[in-house]
């Protein structure tokens, strides 16, 4: 026999319900603590949902924030927040720095003579500056931006739910659900605990866990689906484990596949996108611990109906499977 | 049993072909983007190619495809403005110009109505005071003759004038039906108007596009910055002519009746007192270029139309010796006294200028005034060495993690590992075909959804080798083994590929900017993954089971 490299013995039979009480109450807190810090701590809203500017600065000499915030302190631009950003993909000589700044009153987006003048204060400082980009949105769209990435999310679990409810019981469905909103309300809870950035990317990527998560947790049902036709009398709780042991090397392999992607980008893909990879990287690990640890649980609590109901003529479970190819 | 008709082998290699070759242009996309330009030039030039056109265009085979991913603002470097048209300007405008009409008609019956008198009121809205209140109805009357049916589906039959007594006051404002109707008009003309300057500083695809009732959003890549593209879109550039009656050094001076008080452009506090209605408009321009004064100084030459030049023409032979302004925007930007009658409808404009500034201000004038004026709601500029880190940073990933997801497969899966691989290249080639082909924009979360992609793909593979597994280990034979795989496995990969694409749908339905570039290329990598995995894997998986029949399957 060749030799593979298997990060899942090829038979296992662990009992995912073993401290299903543990593990169920963990997720449980997760989410509260999550939900708790978004309403304490609030999220750190990038300007595409808070208005303002933000401007990203690059100087080949060393830059000294104090000395940026000196320099901007007689505008008087209200709340002016200045982060240097490192990255191990910039050159020796490159020091990067991103200045926001708060939405100024009465004003939209912000005016030429601003952006003129908080220029200018920073060449008179630092003369090798230069100013690669500049964003401000003006209040009104960003409230607005805010609506449309909740809406987003909410369409997207409502979308998602009605297909697995088509495609299974509701039950599944109601499991699905829970698992994939756990999933996007604990990354959002780190996101504010540890008060990363917040912008559209990152719901994005929060959608993406979404697909993600709800794509790990389908493979289940629908082996568990299989499962159930094929052994009539095993209780559920076992037959679940089945299942997910059976299904356990493929769900590792994915997620490790997947893992090795993000863990690239996130390392080499630069610094503009590292929120968003950090995002999906958080989600694709909660995704999977979800999908062993969340979704088969509420479908064990909900229980199922088993009684044999003349499923409609359908011999075969696969419903999609008679293509050939 | 492991069969697959001869048509359906010939179909997914031609399919695998195809995206070979519609992927190969973004390999060399300087070489096709000039290529691409040259083709565009030399059909516009109906096929008078100069011969740098045609060393440029033999850059690129013509018989190959030449679409190439489109590169966003975050890539190649450029502004991105949502601009809002304050329609309601335009209320303003249209109840303005119709004082003068109004008061005509009320002068035909003044014996009834008495005298007329335009009250002080809120922009949009005309009030007229008249003397003799017993002659409301017929005032009413006579003003509400003044209007016009509407002409739109939803409005039809409806007045666009509202005309009602207030007291001894006539008031009369747009209606509700042609305010919507004019908010149409108005967009949809700034919408032109913007095109045409933009399209006049010549830069590659710009998008500028509608959203929502009253925004226009405008993307150019290539522009140094936000506040450039705004002083080419952002002006209004309504220019007019018109008779100076003094000038002041005093802001607050009254200008009398049907006078205006107008800033000088250049000096500070120096005012012209001017006609109220101006002698010639803008709209009877036909042509401005920038050029140079007799001292040399940068100025815009201008050519009126005949109705322009006549005007133009009878003034200035009326008022020789008499200075007259030129404005533009609410600022005199030169008030030259007139020499001598200027017949022929053509002229210069001198101000203080810089060569930059005269060959804007040609630009606006050329595409004509903006119908309102507009606010930025949203502004961002990218530097194109940002975009180019992006680009490159990406692209390392990319191929980082291809390597890495190779060799995992390879370790993972043997043989079949390197069938996998060939499956992810095609599709990573496919995603690009298709990208290129529908002419796809491809973002910074664009190249993230591809390598995410690259990272989701090999899922199917998984659950179909996992499944080819399982069944070798309950002692099928391997060519029923990979069949039954193959089949098993159809089901889970279509159920978790629909909620994939229902995210992808409404992320791009209701997302905007990031989130639809993502949402894209998640959306078409899943379709190219499911073929990939399903077809083409078990193409090269069927095909190298029939010509080795093993005795023993190792997956």
């Amino acid at each position: 026999m060749a030799w593979r490299l298997k990060l899942v013995p090829e038979k296992t039979n662990i009992d995912f319900f073993k401290l299903q009480w543990v593990t169920f109450g963990a997720s449980v807190l997760a989410v509260v603590v999550s939900l708790l810090a978004v309403a304490v701590l609030g999220l750190n809203l990038g300007v595409d949902f808070k208005g303002g500017t933000t401007i990203r600065t690059e100087s080949t000499q060393a830059l000294d924030v104090g000395v940026y915030r000196a320099a901007l302190a007689p505008l008087e631009l209200g709340d002016v927040a200045i982060t240097q950003v490192f990255d191990p993909t910039f050159r020796a000589d490159q020091h990067v720095a991103m200045i926001r700044i708060e939405a100024q009153e009465g004003e939209e987006a912000i005016t030429p003579e601003g952006i003129a003048a908080i220029e200018a204060a920073l060449v008179a400082v630092d003369p090798a500056i230069t100013f690669p980009s500049v964003e401000s949105v003006g209040p009104k769209v960003s409230s607005e931006l805010i609506w449309t990435a909740i809406l987003a999310v909410a369409a997207g679990s409502l979308g998602i739910w009605i297909y697995v409810w088509l495609r299974f019981e509701w039950q599944f469905a109601v499991g699905s659900v829970a698992a994939l909103l756990h999933d996007v309300i604990v990354t959002v809870g780190v996101f504010s605990i540890f008060q990363l950035k917040f912008d559209l990317t990152i719901v994005a990527a929060l959608l993406t866990i979404l697909g993600y998560s709800v794509n790990d947790t389908v493979v289940i049902f629908d082996r568990l689906r299989e499962n159930l036709a094929k052994y009539k009398t095993m209780p559920l709780r076992e037959m679940m484990n089945l299942t997910a042991n059976e299904t356990l090397s493929r769900t590792i392999m994915t997620a490790t596949t997947t893992l090795i992607s993000l863990i690239c980008l996130v390392t080499l893909g630069g610094d503009v996108i590292r929120g968003f990879v950090f995002a999906m990287l958080f989600g694709v690990i909660i995704g999977t611990y979800s999908t062993l640890y969340v979704a088969k649980n509420i479908v064990l609590m909900l229980g199922l109906d088993r009684s044999d109901k003349p499923k409609t003529g359908k011999p075969s479970d696969h419903e999609f499977a008679n293509v050939d190819a | 049993m492991l069969h697959t008709p001869l048509w359906k082998r010939l179909l997914i290699l031609a399919i695998v072909l195809w995206g070979i070759l519609a992927a190969l242009p973004n390999a060399f996309y300087t070489r096709v983007e000039q290529h691409n330009d040259a083709v565009k030039a030399i059909t516009a030039a109906e096929g008078v190619a100069t011969e740098e056109q045609a060393a440029a265009r033999a850059l690129w085979p013509d018989v190959l495809p030449s679409a190439l991913m489109s590169l966003g603002l975050d890539l190649r470097g450029g502004a991105h403005l949502l601009a809002r048209v304050q329609v309601s300007d335009v209320y303003a405008q249209r109840i303005d110009a119709l004082w003068p009409e109004v008061r005509d008609s009320l002068r035909d019956v003044r014996d009834q109505v008495g005298s007329v008198r335009r009250q002080p009121s809120v922009p949009g809205v005309l009030r007229v005071a008249i003397s003799n209140p017993d002659g409301m109805a017929v005032a009413l009357e006579k003003v509400r003759a003044l209007a016009s049916p509407v002409m739109t589906l939803t409005g039809a039959g409806s007045s666009d004038l509202e005309v009602v007594a207030d007291g001894q006051e006539i008031v009369v404002q747009l209606s509700e039906a042609e305010r919507v109707a004019t908010d149409q008009r108005t967009v949809q003309q700034s919408l032109e108007i913007i095109r045409r300057r933009v399209d006049e500083v010549g830069t590659r695809e710009p998008t500028i596009q509608r959203q929502g009732d009253d925004r226009i959003l405008i993307q150019v890549p290539g522009i140094g910055s936000a506040q450039e593209l705004k002083a080419v879109i952002g002006t209004t550039a309504k220019l007019s002519f018109h008779q100076v009656l003094g000038r002041t050094s005093d802001a607050g001076a009254d200008p009398g009746p049907r006078n205006r008080l107008v800033a000088d452009a250049n000096e500070e506090s120096l005012y012209y007192i001017i006609s109220q209605e101006a002698v010639v408009g803008g709209e009877e321009l036909t042509d401005a270029q920038p050029s140079f004064d007799q001292n040399g100084r940068p100025a815009v030459s201008f050519r009126f139309n005949p109705t322009g030049a006549r005007l133009f023409g009878d003034y200035t032979a009326a008022h020789i010796g008499e200075p007259f302004a030129i404005v533009l925007d609410d600022e005199v930007i030169s008030a030259p006294t007139i020499q001598s009658h200027i017949a022929g409808g053509s002229g210069i404009i001198t101000g203080s200028f810089t060569v930059e500034e005269s060959t804007n201000l040609a630009v606006l004038l050329r595409a004509g005034a903006l119908p309102a004026k507009m606010t930025f709601l949203e502004e961002r500029t990218i530097g194109p060495e940002l975009g180019q880190d992006s680009i490159d940073a990406g692209k390392l990933a990319g191929i980082v993690g291809m390597l890495a997801v190779v060799a995992y497969l390879v370790l993972s899966y043997g043989l079949f590992g390197i069938f996998a691989n060939i499956a992810l290249v095609v599709n990573i080639l496919l995603l690009i075909a298709v990208l290129s082909t529908i002419g796809a924009t491809l973002t910074l979360p664009g190249i993230a959804g591809i390598v995410l992609t690259m990272g989701m793909a090999v899922d199917a593979n998984v659950l179909i080798y996992e499944r080819i597994r399982e069944e070798l280990r309950d002692g099928k034979s391997p060519a029923r083994a990979v069949e039954l795989g193959f089949e098993r496995a159809f089901s889970s990969i279509m159920d978790s590929n629909i909620t994939g694409i229902i995210a992808a749908v409404i992320m791009f339905v209701i997302g905007s900017g990031p989130v639809r570039g993502f949402a894209v290329t998640t959306g078409i990598g899943i379709f190219t993954s499911m073929f990939t995995a399903v077809y083409v894997t078990r193409l090269i998986v069927t095909t190298y089971i029939n010509w080795r029949q093993p005795k023993e399957l190792v997956v």
